[in-house]
Order: C-alpha cells, then structure tokens, then sequence
C-alpha cells in the first residue's frame, strides 16, 4: 500500500539528478547561458518589489511595534500618570520620566492627580518589545498604534525621544473621540 | 598639411574623447540600473532624475577620499599601474570610425580620428598594454591579493588573445583589409560580417569578456576570493581610474563588435538617404545607429554579468585553449573553403 520512500514527491517538483560526462555541446555552455539570460531578462520587466521609503510606507500589521505613543483620552487629557512601572518593565532601562502634580485648572491637560512633566524614550536601547505597554496600568502607553518607524538620524541625542515627539496629537485624540461617538 | 584640417582633427580628438568619458560615466550608472532591474529592484533614484547624477556623485566621492598607499618599495610603478590603464582605454578610439562624413564649411569631415592601414592591428597592440596597467599596479602594490589578481588577469588576457586574434583572421581573410574604415565600408547594406561569420563572432564575444574582464571571467577581481584583486591595495582616484579604465575598455570592445560584425555606422537603406536627404542627415543617423549598437553590447555585457556565475580557473583555461581555440581554427579552415569555393 505504501510508496517506497524514493519516489515520494511533496512538492511535486522532484527531479533526478545524474553525474554524466558533459557531450561537447554542454561543455560550451551556450545552451544554457541562453536558458540563463531569458530568465534574468524576464526578471528586467518585472514589477518591482521595492517601497521607496519615505515616499511610500509599507502597510503595517495591526500589532506591529512601532514609535511608542503615549495615548490621551476621548477629552484629550494625557493618561498617562508617571507610576513608572513602563521604565521599571523595560529590559532595556530605556525609559525614565519624572512626576508633577496637576495644579488646579489643568484638568483639562491631564487626566490623573499626578503626571509626567517629562518623558524620555531612548530609541536607541529600546528593543520594541511591548513590555512597557503590557505593565501601563492607565492605558498611557502603546507601540502598535503610532503606525511609524523610528527615523534614522546623525547624532545619538536626537534619538532621546522627549513628550513633544510621544504624546498623541490632540486631533487624533478628538478623531477618535468622534469616531467612538459615532459608534 | 593646412590648419582647417589640424582644427578638425583637434575637434574629433576632443569630441571623441568626451564621449568615451561620458560613455564610461554612465555605464556605471546604467551597471546599477541593469543589476538592479534584473534583480526587481530599482537601483539608484535618489540622485537626479533616475539617479542620473549619481555617477557625479561618485566621481566627487572618490576625489574626496583619503589617498592612501601601501608602504611599498615601488612607489612610481603604484602610480603608473592606473596611468597605464586609463590611457590605453582610451587610446584605441583613435582608430574608430564614428561615421562616414559630414559636409561642413565645404569640406568632407571624416568622423575617425585617424585611418591607419593596420587599425585593427593598432586596437590589438593597445588593449595587449592594457594588461600591464594591472600586472604593474598588482605588483606594486606589495600585497599577496593583488598579486594573484595581476598574475590571474594576465596569463587570462595572453590566453584569450590568441583566440580572439584567430577568430579574427577569419574576419581579415573575408574582408582582405586591416582598416576598420575599409570594413565598415564593405558592410553597407545589411551586408553584416554576423551573417557570414557567426562562429567567429562568438569566439570574438567570448574573448572580449574575458580581455575586459567581465563576468563570467573576472577571476582578476573576484571578491569572494581576492577581496578586490589587483586594485585592492588603491584608493582614491587611483582606484576610480582603475574602475573608470574598465568601463571605458567595455565601451571600446562594444564598438569594436559593432564595427567589425554588425555593420558599424550602416544601416538599411542609408544610400537611399544620403542621395535623397542629403549627406549630414544620412550620416548623422548612422552615428545614431552605432551608437545604439554600442549601447546593445554594453547592455549584453552588463545582462550576462548578472545571469552567469563567475568561471573557474580550471574551467577559463580549458576553455580557451581546449574549445575556443580549435574551433577558431576550424573556423578559420572552414572560411578559406567558402572563399576559394564561391569567389
């Protein structure tokens, strides 16, 4: 009932293959280099599979990891609270921040009692793992929903990511207040 | 010898050796665009409009670069390895003929530098120097890579000279002329040397990729085993003249091929243009057309660059002096049959 293992093919492209003497023919290789050069030609005028970058961004993943952003809530206040335990996940010690309290008549700005006057990511040693927003307890913090790569640039300071590049817009922050209004 | 005549030699001279140098310029571009497109890729765009100013860009790298140099007892001879090459590129466009002629200010222009007797003779004796350009550089470069590529790209070059020059004495003994002139001139029509000497033009294919140093026979500087051969120790515009020198020689051996097999300036039907549209026209086209031939073999060197793997050395030699050289002699039999049976 069962094939001999020799003549299985999975792939259906099994081909034999011998060890023959070449005739003249074969030894001039022009059959082959002719073979050779139809197919890399076919290659000449075939779409391309390059994205130009900044032009053109690939399509991303719905969990992919990119630039974290740091969410506000439907009013636009930040959520963000400075607990730090997002610093105290990360493996790569790559984020540090330091607290403030909300003075009256912030309340607007952010949504908790305490909150992050600043907030440093180090793109360098962050390693994209996502720890930091599984340990946010406030739903402050988020890789997947920035839908951005970390630029490249010259110097090692500018990749200390501050609040004014991490914090979400205030219009995207009323874009999705709207949209869940919608809904 | 009266100065118009001085004049427009000097302006050929000058026209014929800018255009090798934008020639060579551009074929590295249109290298990275070819690689790229037959590899799906896009190549250089960022420079330019399709990265046309790219070859700019590398040129005023290189001048930019830090020049350094080996701590090598032979110092004049590190300098003239690149001379040599670059100046023998150049030398063998002397003896092209661009064109037929044009008439301006009254006088018949003759677009070829110069028509010697023995121009294919000339064009054989420079690209033979040509490998003294590498053997010197590789030597003086005081270094075991370098010296490998130079002895490789030399006794290279002395193999498949021989073949080359057979296959072409098959040529010479249909044509009965050495002057590259006199052999375009016997073309007009679609009279092609292709048509009557195939194999011949084969061989002269084969031996012309392996006298520039192309894949599948670039074993002088082949990076997986000799890092970068016989330039491996330059830097700077040395290293550039050493690259530039290559493109320029594939420039020059895609002219030969269309001079020799492929009916040079003519094209089908050019009398009929110089007696009804005028001599200029005519012949400016025909400049045209060689020009497109040209571009078809650079694009064939670059196209086989990127389908075939790199030769051998075992394999290179058996097949130059195994095959290619008994065929070039069957060849050489076979043609001497057809011109004692049909002439």
């Amino acid at each position: 009932m069962s094939a001999s293992i020799q003549s299985i093919s999975l792939s259906g492209r099994k081909k034999q293959v011998s060890n023959k003497e070449m005739t003249f023919w074969e030894s001039l290789y022009l059959i082959a280099i002719v073979k050779g050069l139809l197919i890399t030609i076919k290659h000449f005028f075939r779409k391309k599979a390059t994205i130009h970058y900044p032009e053109q961004t690939r399509e991303f993943s719905p969990v992919y990891r990119g630039q974290h952003m740091l969410k506000r809530d439907e009013l636009g206040r930040e959520n963000c609270t400075a607990c730090g335990l997002c610093a105290l996940s990360c493996p790569a010690e790559a984020i540090t921040m330091k607290a403030e309290e909300r003075k009256p008549g912030e309340e607007h700005l952010y949504r908790e009692e305490k909150y992050a006057s600043i907030y440093e990511i180090n793109m360098l040693r962050c390693i994209f793992c996502g720890l930091c927003e599984e340990a946010c307890p406030k739903d402050a913090i988020y890789l997947t929903i920035s839908k951005e790569l970390v630029p490249a640039n010259y110097d090692r300071e500018d990749f200390i990511f501050g609040k004014d590049k991490l914090v979400m817009p205030l219009e995207m922050a009323m874009k999705n207040a709207q949209l869940k209004n919608a809904n | 010898m009266d100065s118009a005549f001085i004049i427009e030699k000097s302006v050929l001279i000058v026209v014929v050796f800018a255009i090798t140098m934008v020639m060579a310029m551009y074929s590295t571009w249109a290298e990275r665009k070819v690689a790229a497109f037959l590899q799906d890729r896009v190549g250089p765009n960022r420079a330019g409009w399709g990265g046309l100013l790219q070859p700019l860009a590398d040129g005023m790298k290189l001048f930019a670069k830090e020049e350094f140099e080996p701590d090598t007892k032979n110092r004049f001879l590190f300098f003239v390895g690149p001379a040599i090459a670059m100046s023998t590129a150049l030398m063998t466009s002397a003896v092209i003929p661009w064109g037929d002629k044009l008439h301006i200010f009254g006088r018949d222009v003759v677009l070829q530098a110069t028509d010697i007797d023995g121009s294919l003779l000339y064009i054989f004796a420079i690209v033979s120097i040509g490998v003294y350009g590498i053997m010197i550089g590789g030597w003086a470069s005081n270094n075991k890579f370098s010296l490998m590529g130079a002895v490789r790209a030399a006794s290279q070059m002395v193999s498949y000279e021989v073949a080359m020059g057979l296959s072409v004495i098959a040529l010479i003994m249909m044509t009965g002329t050495l002057s590259l002139k006199e052999i375009s001139i016997q073309q007009s029509g679609m009279n092609w040397n292709v048509f009557y000497q195939p194999v011949g033009f084969l061989i002269f294919l084969i031996c012309a990729f392996a006298e520039t140093n192309r894949t599948p026979f670039d074993l002088a500087e082949c990076e997986s085993e000799l890092i970068g051969g016989y330039h491996t120790e330059y830097s700077s515009m040395k290293m550039g003249f050493y690259l530039f020198a290559e493109y320029a020689n594939m420039f020059i051996s895609s002219t030969i091929l269309a001079v020799l097999y492929f009916g040079g300036y003519n094209y089908p039907g050019m009398q009929w243009m110089v007696d009804n549209v005028g001599v200029n026209t005519a012949n400016i086209l025909g400049i045209g057309v060689l020009f497109i031939k040209i571009c078809f073999f650079i694009f064939f060197y670059m196209w086989v660059r990127w389908t075939i793997p790199r030769f051998r050395y075992d394999q290179l030699m058996n097949l130059g002096w195994k095959i290619l050289i008994p065929l070039s002699i069957i060849n050489i039999v076979i043609t001497g049959i057809c011109i004692l049976a049909f002439k």
